[in-house]
C-alpha cells in the first residue's frame, strides 16, 4: 500500500470496540454484524484492490429504521460510518477506515414499485443496476446508464458515485435518470427527495447526493425512470490510420446532427490485446477503432448508418465494417467490452484512469500520454468514451516489482494533470474516493473546495460519514463557518450604480 | 436604495462582498422576466446582472457553450440555431403569463429558475444540462463547479444545486451548458375530443411505446383554442410530439396512428404549426390573459395528475391543462383565491409532488407560501444549507422562504460543529 494518509483513528473508539459490537447486535439482530477479522476481510476494499483495510465492525442492516438508529448511534457517539454498496468503486469510495462502522446496504435487495404507465421503478439501495432492468424487461423496458460493473454494482452506489456507462451520451447518467431517494442523514434523521414526479421542489438535493460518494447520507430507497427498449440496434466498427482522424469522424458525426446511442473509441495497444483475447476481428493495422452504434426504429438505424458511413470514408477510414446481424453487433463490442481483463493479459497488473477531456484534445493528450508512458517506462492502452469525452487508460505495471505501484500511480497522476491542463477534468464516473482526492487541488482552488465541504457541514457538521474521501484536507465546520468581513470596502467604486 | 450593474465578475464579487460586509440585503435580477415569482421582497440594494453579457466559449461539435450570466437567452438561442443546436431542455418563457413582454429573460436566469419545457418527458430540464458555473457566494467569495464536459463526477455538484434556487445561495457569474442537435423533423399527433382520464390513458399507451415521443399534453375542450391562434378549434386536443430524422419521423408517426386507432379521430400537425402549439403549451399561453387570476404550476406523477384535479373541480373553480403526460398541470383558479391548502391537500392525498404559485397578485404571495412548504426535516437541511453559502441572508432573501437563513445567521455551522 503506498502513502495513503488517511484520518488518524480515534483511541477512545478503538478502545470501546467490544461495546459498539454489542451495541450493533442490539440495533440489527441476526446475522447483520460482523465483527471476526476473518468473516470482515472480504470487506476490506473495493474495486480499487491496491488499498485494504479492515474495518472496526461490519453492520448489515435490514430496515430503515435500523439505518437511522445506527448513523443515530454513531453521531451521538463520534464514531465514523463508511457506507458501501456492492464495493465495485473504482476510486476507493468504499474504502473502510480502522475506527470507522463499515455499513453494508447489500440487504435492502428487493425492488418496491413498478409502475409502467408512470415509468418508473422504486427499489432499494442494494438492488444491482442490472436488477431493475431484469424486473422490466419483460415488458420491453430497461434502465439506460449502463457502467460495466452492472451485473455487480448497486443502484444505491450508482447514485452514490454518478454513475455513467456506454449509453450516457444518448440517455444521460444517472443523475438524469433517478427521480427521487429517501436517505438518512447521519443524525438518523430520515429525508425524501424528489419521488414520482418529474421534479423536485426547493434546492436541488438530489443533483447534490448524486455523486456525493457517500459523504452526506446514506441512500435507503431510489426511483429511477425507465425508458422503452429501442426497436433495433446496428453498429459500424470503422478503423483509421491515426487517431486524429478517429476524433475528426467522432466531431463530424455529432456535428452532423447525429447522438449515437453508444460511440467507443480504442488505440492500438487496446486494441491488439482485446483481438488477442476474443478474436473479434478487429483490423490491426490501424490506430485508432472506433465503434459506432445507432439505435431506435430500423428505418432510422439504416438512415443513420448510411450518414455515419459516408462520414467515416470522408475522415480517411481504412476499414469499415456494418454489422449485418444481431451476433455481429454483438462480436463488435465483444472486444471493446472484454478490454479491461484483456489489457490483464498482457500485463500482471493495470491501473485504470478515468479523465474526462474536451474531445478535440485527444490527440494532444494520447501524444502526451506517450510521452509519459516513455518517461515511466510503463506502457498503457486506452479506451475511450469518444461521444462524450472519457478517458480509461490502462497503466500497465507489475505489483510485484518493489515501486511499480508508486511509478503507476505517479504516472497516473500525470495523466490527470494533463486532462485538466487541457480542459477537462479529474474523473468522468468512477469518483474521487481516495484515489484522486489528493488531486483536488489541480482542478479547485481553496475557496472552491471549501464552499464544497460547507455543503458537507450543513448534511454532516462532524465529518463523520466518508471521512478521508474526496477533499484532501478536511476543516472543522466552526473554521469554515466564519466570515472574515471588512466594513465599508468597495473593490469598483466605479461601478455603475443608479 | 441602490441598483449595481456590475459588467465584470470582479465587480460582481466586489459588490456582494461589500453587501455582505454592510448587511445589506440584494435583490438579484437579470432582466426582471421572473420577478414576479417568489414572495414579494423588499431589499434595500438591487444587484442587476443585465450587463454581465456575452458568450464565452462555443464549440458546436463539443457541444458545448459557456456564457456570462447577464447574457441574454434570446441571443444564446439565435446563436445556437444559427448551428443547428439549441438547449434541448426548451426554457419556457415566463413573461407573458406574468404581463411582462415575451422573449426576455438571462441563461443565468434559465438555470437559477430551472426552467425546462414540453420535452421534460425526455430532455429533463436546466438541471440536466448544466455542466459547470462560476458564482459568487452570499459570503462574498467566487467559487466554480464542474466544467466544460459531459461527464465529471470531480467533487459535488454545486452546479445542479444552483438549479431551482432564485438567486438564493449565491449570485451566478458565468455558466456552461451542454447544447444538442435540433431534430431536423418534427411532427405532432393530435387526438381530438378525449376527457381527461382518456387522454391519460392514451398518452401512457403512446409514451410506453417505442414511437419515442418527446412531448404529451392535453387541452381540455376550450383551453384547445387558446394555442397557435385558435388553429386548433376548440374540441379537446391531446397532443403528442414525435421528433427527429424525417424517415424516422414518419415510421413512428405511422407506429402512433395504428396504437390510437381506436382512442379517437387523428390529426396530424406539422411544420411551424406544430412548432407554434408546443411554444404556446411551453409558454402556459392559455393563461397569459394579463389578469392577476392565480396560476399553479403543479408536478406530480403523471397519471395522478387528472384523478387530482377532478377531485379539485368538486371544491373549486379551476381552468386547467396538462404537459408531461398529465404529470404538470397549469391551474388558473377562477375566483381569484389562490385555495392553497386545499390544492397542495389534494396533491399529497393524489400520490405527492408540488405546487408553485407562479402567477398571484402580491398580497397573495406574502400570505401564501409560493414554492411548496417542505417537511420540517428537509426545510431544516435545506435552511442549514442556505446558510453555508449565505450566512448573513442577503441574497433574495426571503424569496423561497419566509425565514429561511434568517435566524440561523452565524450559527448553523459552529452550532452544529458543538
Amino acid at each position: 500500500m503506498s502513502g495513503l494518509l488517511m484520518p488518524k483513528p480515534d483511541d477512545a473508539t478503538m478502545r470501546r470496540r467490544d461495546e459498539i459490537v454489542a451495541d450493533m447486535r442490539i440495533i440489527v439482530p441476526g446475522e447483520g454484524v460482523v465483527d471476526a477479522a476473518n468473516s470482515m476481510r472480504a470487506f476490506e476494499s473495493d474495486g480499487l484492490t491496491a488499498y485494504r483495510q479492515l474495518p472496526l465492525v461490519v453492520v448489515l442492516p435490514e430496515t430503515v429504521a435500523q439505518v437511522s438508529r445506527v448513523l443515530k448511534y454513531c453521531n451521538d457517539r463520534s464514531i465514523r460510518v463508511v457506507p458501501r454498496g456492492s464495493g465495485t468503486s473504482l476510486s476507493g469510495g468504499a474504502l473502510p477506515l480502522e475506527d470507522a462502522v463499515l455499513l453494508v446496504m447489500s440487504r435492502f435487495n428487493r425492488i418496491l414499485e413498478i409502475d409502467f404507465p408512470n415509468r418508473t421503478v422504486v427499489a432499494q439501495p442494494g438492488v444491482t443496476n442490472l436488477g431493475i432492468t431484469t424486473a422490466v424487461e419483460q415488458e420491453g423496458f430497461y434502465y439506460a446508464p449502463d457502467p460495466s460493473s452492472q451485473i455487480a454494482c448497486s443502484i444505491g452506489g450508482n447514485v452514490a458515485e454518478n454513475s455513467g456507462g456506454v449509453h450516457c451520451l444518448k440517455y444521460g447518467l444517472t443523475a438524469n435518470n433517478v427521480l427521487g431517494i429517501e436517505m438518512v442523514l447521519m443524525n438518523g434523521e430520515v429525508v425524501r427527495l424528489g419521488g414520482g414526479h418529474l421534479d423536485a421542489e426547493g434546492y436541488d438535493l438530489l443533483g447534490v447526493m448524486t455523486g456525493s460518494e457517500g459523504l452526506l447520507g446514506v441512500v435507503t430507497e431510489v426511483t429511477v425512470r425507465i425508458l422503452k427498449k429501442p426497436e433495433t440496434a446496428r453498429a459500424l466498427l470503422i478503423g483509421f490510420p491515426t487517431s486524429e482522424q478517429g476524433g475528426q469522424c467522432v466531431a463530424d458525426i455529432i456535428g452532423a446532427g447525429i447522438i449515437p446511442g453508444g460511440m467507443e473509441m480504442m488505440d492500438r495497444p487496446a486494441i491488439h490485446a482485446a483481438e488477442d483475447f476474443v478474436h473479434a476481428g478487429y483490423p490491426l493495422d490501424v490506430e485508432a477503432l472506433l465503434i459506432v452504434e445507432l439505435d431506435g426504429p430500423g428505418v432510422e438505424v439504416d438512415h443513420l448508418i448510411g450518414l455515419v458511413e459516408a462520414i467515416a470514408y470522408r475522415n480517411g477510414s481504412t476499414t469499415c465494417r456494418i454489422s449485418q446481424s444481431e451476433q455481429e453487433r454483438l462480436s463488435f463490442w465483444a472486444g471493446r467490452k472484454a478490454a479491461f481483463p484483456a489489457v490483464g493479459r498482457i500485463s500482471p497488473d493495470y491501473y485504470c484512469m478515468d479523465g474526462t477531456i474536451p474531445r478535440k484534445e485527444l490527440p494532444r493528450v494520447l501524444h502526451g500520454m506517450r510521452e509519459l508512458s516513455e518517461k515511466y517506462g510503463l506502457g498503457v492502452a486506452n479506451v475511450f468514451h469518444a461521444g462524450d469525452g472519457n478517458l480509461h487508460p490502462l497503466i500497465l505495471y507489475d505489483a510485484n516489482v518493489p515501486g511499480e505501484l508508486d511509478k503507476a500511480e505517479s504516472f497516473g497522476a500525470d495523466i490527470l494533470r494533463l486532462c485538466v491542463k487541457v480542459g477537462g477534468v479529474l474523473t468522468g464516473e468512477h469518483g474521487v474516493g481516495v484515489e484522486k482526492r489528493d488531486l483536488m487541488p489541480e482542478m479547485f482552488n481553496q475557496i472552491d473546495l471549501d464552499q464544497q465541504m460547507r455543503v458537507k457541514c450543513a448534511f454532516d457538521p462532524n465529518h463523520l460519514l466518508n471521512p478521508g474521501k474526496v477533499f484532501p484536507q478536511l476543516r472543522r465546520c466552526a473554521e469554515l463557518g466564519r466570515m472574515h468581513v471588512h466594513r465599508g470596502q468597495l473593490a469598483f467604486p466605479d461601478i455603475p450604480r443608479f | 436604495m441602490t441598483t449595481f450593474t456590475p459588467s465584470t465578475a470582479a465587480e460582481v464579487l466586489s459588490t456582494v462582498a461589500w453587501a455582505a460586509a454592510e448587511d445589506s440585503p440584494l435583490e438579484i435580477l437579470g432582466h426582471g422576466s421572473k420577478r414576479g415569482i417568489g414572495r414579494p421582497q423588499q431589499s434595500e440594494h438591487t444587484l442587476d446582472l443585465s450587463k454581465l453579457t456575452g458568450v464565452t466559449l462555443y464549440e458546436p461539435a463539443e457541444l458545448v457553450l459557456s456564457a456570462k450570466a447577464g447574457t441574454p437567452l434570446a441571443e444564446i438561442e439565435s446563436l445556437l440555431a444559427e448551428n443547428g443546436q439549441q438547449l434541448a431542455f426548451e426554457p419556457l418563457d415566463y413573461g407573458p403569463l406574468l404581463g411582462g413582454e415575451p422573449g426576455k429573460g438571462t441563461i443565468g436566469g434559465v438555470l437559477a429558475a430551472n426552467l425546462c419545457g414540453p420535452r421534460r418527458l425526455k430532455a429533463g430540464a436546466a438541471r440536466d444540462h448544466i455542466l459547470g458555473i462560476s458564482a459568487v457566494s452570499g459570503r462574498g467569495e467566487a467559487f466554480k463547479s464542474g466544467g466544460r464536459v459531459v461527464k465529471n463526477v470531480t467533487g459535488y455538484d454545486l452546479s445542479k444545486l444552483m438549479a431551482n434556487s432564485w438567486g438564493t445561495l449565491a449570485v451566478l457569474t458565468d455558466v456552461t451548458f451542454k447544447v444538442l442537435p435540433s431534430a431536423e423533423t418534427e411532427v405532432t399527433l393530435a387526438v381530438r375530443g378525449l376527457l381527461d382520464d382518456r387522454a391519460a390513458a392514451a398518452m401512457a399507451l403512446a409514451l410506453g411505446s417505442s414511437a419515442e415521443v418527446s412531448s404529451a399534453a392535453h387541452l381540455p375542450e376550450r383551453i384547445a383554442a387558446r394555442v397557435a391562434g385558435g388553429s386548433l378549434g376548440s374540441a379537446a386536443a391531446t397532443l403528442l410530439r414525435v421528433e427527429g430524422f424525417g424517415p424516422s419521423v414518419t415510421y413512428r408517426i405511422a407506429a402512433l396512428k395504428a396504437l390510437l386507432a381506436n382512442a379517437g379521430p387523428l390529426e396530424e400537425i406539422s411544420g411551424e404549426a406544430s412548432l407554434s402549439v408546443w411554444r404556446d403549451i411551453r409558454d402556459c399561453t392559455p393563461f397569459a390573459d394579463g389578469l392577476e387570476k392565480p396560476v399553479w404550476r403543479v408536478s406530480m406523477a403523471p397519471s395522478q395528475g387528472h384523478q387530482m384535479l377532478l377531485a379539485l373541480r368538486m371544491q373549486a373553480a379551476v381552468d386547467a391543462f396538462y404537459d408531461w403526460q398529465g404529470g404538470l398541470i397549469w391551474l388558473r383558479m377562477e375566483h381569484g383565491d389562490p385555495e392553497a391548502d386545499l390544492l397542495r391537500g389534494l396533491v399529497r392525498q393524489y400520490g405527492g409532488g408540488h405546487a408553485t404559485l407562479v402567477r398571484a397578485a402580491p398580497s397573495h404571495r406574502a400570505a401564501v407560501p409560493v414554492f411548496e412548504p417542505q417537511a420540517p426535516q428537509l426545510a431544516a437541511l435545506s435552511a442549514r444549507l442556505k446558510a453555508e453559502f449565505d450566512p448573513k441572508n442577503i441574497l433574495n432573501p426571503g424569496r423561497m422562504t419566509p425565514a429561511a437563513g434568517s435566524a440561523t445567521l452565524g450559527t448553523a455551522t459552529e452550532g452544529a460543529a458543538s
